[in-house]
C-alpha cells in the first residue's frame, strides 16, 4: 500500500511491522513522530507492545535491555543530547550483545543548543560497539527498520542496531512510500528467539564483570560480531528483494563511481543533491560520482578502497567534526584506502552543521576543488581550516 | 538448589560466553581461606532455634537433625552466628591448617 | 523446636560463594529477601557491593534469574525485565531490584521515581550502609550527619558529613506508592515479613533496609546484627510501612537507648562531640514527634 508519509512516520510503519514486544518512548525533537505514531498504534491495536512512558533516555535505552534481557523483541528512539545521556547504555547493550534496534534521529549536539540536523551525535558513538545504518530516504528508512532487527537478531551478528535519520531533513520530509503487507513482514523477519535472556528452565546470571583474565576475549568476540554484518547484510538484502521486490546493495551504494574521476564520499540524504549535481557535471564533461555509505559500522573498508582506487580524487561530505583534527567520517575513509594500499588525494567538507543548508552550488565547488586542489580539511561557507 | 563448586573452573577461547551471561550459581572458588577463627556448634547446647541460620550473611548454616551445621567451604568466620546465640552454643576458635 | 520465620521462606539459598566482607549487612538482606521471594524471583542489581561481590566471571553467586543493571538504572532495567516476561507470557514470577544507598537515593532516584510514577509491578529493595560502601566509603544522600566518610573526612573545622539522611521512605510514599516499608537487617523476621507482604501486592513496592557495613560504619565483624537492632532501638531508624495512603509505625521502642553510645561504638562516628551527639538526638526527637502525631500505630 502507497502512503504520502514522513520518513519518521514511514519508519513507524516499519517498526509496527517488525512486532517489537516492548518499546520504551522518550520525547526528543526530531524524534517525536516515531514514538507518537507507535503509541498511536499501540492505542488502535494495530502494534501490539508493552509501551513505556520511561523517564529519560537513560532509562530509555536501560528499559530496552531489561527487556531484552528477559528475551522481548525491543525498540526506542531518540537524538542528540538523548543519545549521549544513554551513552553509557550504548556500550552496556553492545556489550552484553543484546540485538536492539534503535532509530536516532540525527540531530546536533549543544553547544550552542539546536534541534537541526548533522551527524554529530551518531558519529561520535562509532566506538560503541552498535551497528550503524544512515537512510537517505524514507522507503530505505521503512525497509531498514525491518531489516535492522534481521540483521541485529542474526546469531553470527547479535548486536544492537542503530538507525540514523537525518533529522528534519529527512525525518519530517514527506516521500511516497510503499508499506508492506503484514504478511510479507512477517514472513521476513520471524519471531526472536534467543538463549541469550533469563530463564526459569536454565536461570542465568546476565552483564556479570569480566576481569584482566578474560575481558580482552569477550571484546575480541564483540568485534567479530559487528564484523559478521559483512556477510549477514547481503543474505539479508537478498532475502528482501525476493520478499519485498526492492534491492539494496549492502554496505555502500555507488552512482557513476567506476569511471569517476572525483567521487563525492558521503552519508545520509544528502547524498540525493550530490547525484544531481553529479549528473550535471557529467554532461558537462566532468567525469563525476557519488559514493554514499550506508553502514559506517561495520565500515566498508574494502569497498570503499575499490571504489575509490582508480579516482583522481576524491572528497568526503559530512555532517561532523572531530574538533582538533578532521571529520570522522574522512579519518575512516583515510584508514581505509592506507590499509588497502590506495593512493588517492582526498579531501574533507565539513558542512550542514547544526542544520545550515549545503547548496547544488557548495557541492559543485567541492568537485571542482578536486579538480585545481584546496585544502585537505574545509568547511562549508567558511574555508580552509588553515586560512579561513 | 544452591551455587555450588563446578569441575570447570578454567575457559578456553572458544568457551567464553559471549553474551556475557552464563549458568546461575556456577562457582568456582571457596571462602575458606578468608577466615582466621571459625564458629564450632556445641551440639548438646544447640536446640535448633535457628536464629543463626537465619543471620548468617553468608547462608552457610543449615540445621540438620534440629542441630546448626556450617558449611565450612563458604564460611568466612564474622562471628555473627556466635554473637546472636542466645544460649552459647557457638564458639569461636582459631582456624587450624 | 519450630521457627515459623524459618520455616515461612524456602530452605534453599539464592545468593551464596559471594565475596562480600565478612558480616555483610547488605549480603544478608539481599539472602533473606531471595529466601522469600524463591526461584522465580528474577533480581536485577546495579553497580555496587552486591553485584560486584556476585557476578564475577566465573564465580556466578545468584542461583536465580539475576542481572547487573547501569548504575543508575536499576529501576528502568527492572521495568523492561518485568515487561519484556510478561510480553513473553510468563505469570507468577516477581521483579525485585536490590540497590544500595548511592543507587537508590542519588543516581538511581530518577528512574525509582518514574517506575513508582508508572506502578510497574516491580519490588525495589534498598539495602542502606550509608555511604559508596563499594568505592570505598564515599559519602551519600543517605549517609548520616555527623558520618566520617573518606570525603567526608572529620577534622577540627568540620566534623564528617553535615547533611542529614535523605528520608527515601517518605519520597517513595509521597508518590502515592501502593506500598512502602522500612526494615532493619537487626530485625530480620520483620523484614521478611515485609518483603512476603510486598510479593502479594501489585504495583511498585519499596522496601527500606537498614544494611551496616561493618567495614565503612567501623565496627567489629560480628556486630553487624547487634548494630542494625540498635539503630532501631535508639530511635534513629523507625520501622514503618505505607499502605493505602497511611502510615503505620510497627515498633515503638518503649525507651529508647542512649544515641550516644550507639554513635560511639562506630569508628565513623567517634570523633563527634557532645555538641554534636545533641544535635542528633534532638533531631531524634523531632523525627518521632513527627511519627507520633502522623503514623498509626496498634
Amino acid at each position: 500500500m502507497k502512503k504520502f508519509l514522513s520518513g519518521n512516520e514511514a519508519f513507524a510503519e516499519g517498526i509496527r511491522l517488525a512486532r517489537p514486544e516492548v518499546i520504551s518512548a522518550y520525547p526528543i525533537t526530531p524524534q517525536t513522530i516515531v514514538v507518537e505514531r507507535l503509541s498511536e498504534m499501540v492505542e488502535v491495536g494495530s502494534l501490539k507492545a508493552e509501551y513505556i512512558h520511561v523517564e529519560s533516555e537513560h532509562s530509555a535505552l536501560s528499559c530496552a535491555i531489561g527487556a531484552s534481557a528477559a528475551g522481548a523483541r525491543a525498540f526506542t528512539a531518540t537524538s542528540s543530547q538523548g543519545l549521549l545521556y544513554m551513552a553509557e547504555c550504548l556500550y552496556y547493550a553492545s556489550g552484553g550483545r543484546f540485538p536492539i534496534v534503535m532509530m536516532n534521529a540525527d540531530r546536533s549536539t549543544a553547544l550552542p543548543w539546536n534541534i537541526y540536523g548533522d551527524q554529530r551525535d551518531s558519529l561520535s558513538q562509532l566506538d560503541s560497539g552498535w551497528i550503524q545504518a544512515y537512510a537517505e530516504n524514507a522507503q530505505e528508512a521503512l525497509d531498514l527498520a525491518l531489516m535492522s532487527y534481521k540483521i541485529a537478531e542474526d546469531k553470527r551478528v547479535s548486536t544492537p542496531f542503530m538507525a540514523n535519520l537525518d533529522g528534519f531533513v529527512l525525518t519530517h520530509t514527506y516521500e511516497t512510500v510503499d508499506i508492506p503487507e503484514r504478511e510479507q513482514a512477517d514472513r521476513f523477519l520471524p519471531p526472536y528467539e534467543t538463549d541469550n535472556r533469563l530463564d526459569f528452565d536454565n536461570p542465568k546470571n546476565m552483564a556479570f564483570s569480566a576481569g584482566p583474565d578474560y575481558n580482552y576475549i569477550f571484546k575480541y568476540k564483540e568485534h567479530e560480531g559487528v564484523l559478521a554484518v559483512r556477510q549477514v547484510i547481503n543474505e539479508t538484502e537478498k532475502e528482501f528483494a525476493e520478499i519485498f521486490g526492492r534491492s539494496y546493495t549492502g554496505l555502500i551504494e555507488k552512482y557513476l563511481t567506476d569511471d569517476a574521476d572525483y567521487i563525492i564520499v558521503t552519508l545520509g540524504s544528502i547524498a540525493g543533491l550530490c547525484r544531481e549535481t553529479a549528473d550535471d557535471l557529467r554532461s558537462r564533461g566532468v567525469r563525476a560520482g557519488v559514493l554514499r555509505i550506508r553502514y559506517m559500522r561495520p565500515f566498508p573498508n574494502q569497498e570503499i578502497a575499490d571504489t575509490l582506487k582508480n579516482a583522481k580524487a576524491y572528497a568526503v561530505l559530512e555532517k561532523d567534526v572531530s574538533f582538533g583534527n578532521e571529520g570522522t567520517v574522512f579519518t575512516n575513509v583515510n584508514s581505509a584506502l592506507k590499509k588497502a594500499s590506495v593512493d588517492v588525494k582526498g579531501y574533507n567538507y565539513i558542512g550542514g552543521l547544526g542544520g545550515r543548508n549545503i547548496s547544488s552550488a557548495d557541492i559543485e565547488k567541492i568537485f571542482s576543488d578536486m579538480e585545481n586542489g584546496a585544502e585537505t580539511v574545509n568547511f562549508i561557507g567558511i574555508g580552509g581550516e588553515n586560512n579561513g | 538448589m544452591r551455587p555450588y563448586i563446578r569441575e570447570k573452573k578454567d575457559f578456553a577461547f572458544n568457551e567464553v560466553p559471549v553474551d556475557t551471561s552464563y549458568e546461575a550459581g556456577y562457582l568456582v572458588s571457596v571462602n575458606s581461606g578468608w577466615r582466621s577463627i571459625r564458629p564450632v556448634v556445641a551440639n548438646e547446647k544447640c536446640v535448633g532455634c535457628e536464629q543463626c541460620y537465619l543471620y548468617c550473611p553468608d547462608g552457610v548454616i543449615s540445621i540438620n537433625n534440629g542441630k546448626a551445621e556450617i558449611d565450612y567451604d563458604f564460611c568466612k568466620g564474622c562471628g555473627i552466628c556466635a554473637k546472636i546465640c542466645k544460649l552459647g552454643a557457638i564458639g569461636m576458635e582459631a582456624e587450624r591448617k | 523446636m519450630a521457627n515459623k520465620t524459618a520455616d515461612s521462606i524456602s530452605r534453599d539459598e539464592f545468593f551464596y560463594g559471594h565475596k562480600a566482607c565478612a558480616g555483610c549487612g547488605g549480603s544478608l538482606a539481599v539472602r533473606a529477601a531471595l529466601k522469600v521471594l524463591g526461584p522465580r524471583a528474577v533480581s536485577v542489581l546495579p553497580a555496587g557491593c552486591m553485584s560486584a561481590v556476585g557476578f564475577n566471571f566465573p564465580q556466578l553467586c545468584f542461583s536465580n534469574n539475576s542481572i547487573i543493571s547501569t548504575f543508575a538504572g536499576t529501576a528502568s532495567m527492572l521495568t523492561g525485565v518485568e515487561a519484556g516476561l510478561r510480553a513473553k507470557g510468563y505469570k507468577d514470577f516477581t521483579a525485585v531490584g536490590f540497590a544500595g544507598d548511592g543507587g537508590t537515593a542519588d543516581i538511581g532516584i530518577q528512574a525509582l521515581s518514574g517506575a513508582i510514577d508508572r506502578n510497574d509491578n516491580i519490588i525495589y529493595i534498598c539495602y542502606d550502609n550509608e555511604a559508596y560502601m563499594n568505592t570505598g566509603i564515599q559519602k551519600s544522600g543517605l549517609t548520616p550527619f555527623g558520618a566520617k566518610t573518606t570525603t567526608t573526612p572529620a577534622g577540627k573545622n568540620i566534623h564528617g558529613n553535615i547533611r542529614p539522611k535523605k528520608n527515601m521512605f517518605e519520597i517513595a510514599a509521597a508518590h502515592d506508592i501502593p506500598y512502602a516499608a522500612t526494615a532493619s537487617v537487626g530485625y530480620i523476621n520483620d523484614f521478611i515479613a515485609k518483603v512476603q507482604k510486598a510479593s502479594q501486592i501489585q504495583g511498585t513496592k519499596y522496601i527500606h533496609v537498614i544494611a551496616p557495613c561493618p567495614t565503612g560504619w567501623g565496627v567489629p565483624v560480628d556486630e553487624t546484627v547487634n548494630i542494625a537492632r540498635e539503630v532501631v532501638d535508639s530511635g534513629l531508624w523507625y520501622l514503618a510501612e505505607y499502605e493505602n495512603g497511611e502510615f503505620t509505625l510497627n515498633h515503638k521502642p518503649k525507651q529508647f537507648t542512649s544515641v550516644g553510645e550507639y554513635l560511639k561504638k562506630q569508628g565513623r562516628f567517634r570523633h563527634l562531640s557532645d555538641e554534636d551527639i545533641k544535635i542528633i538526638t534532638d533531631s531524634r526527637d523531632k523525627k518521632w514527634e513527627f511519627i507520633e502525631k502522623n503514623f498509626n500505630y496498634k
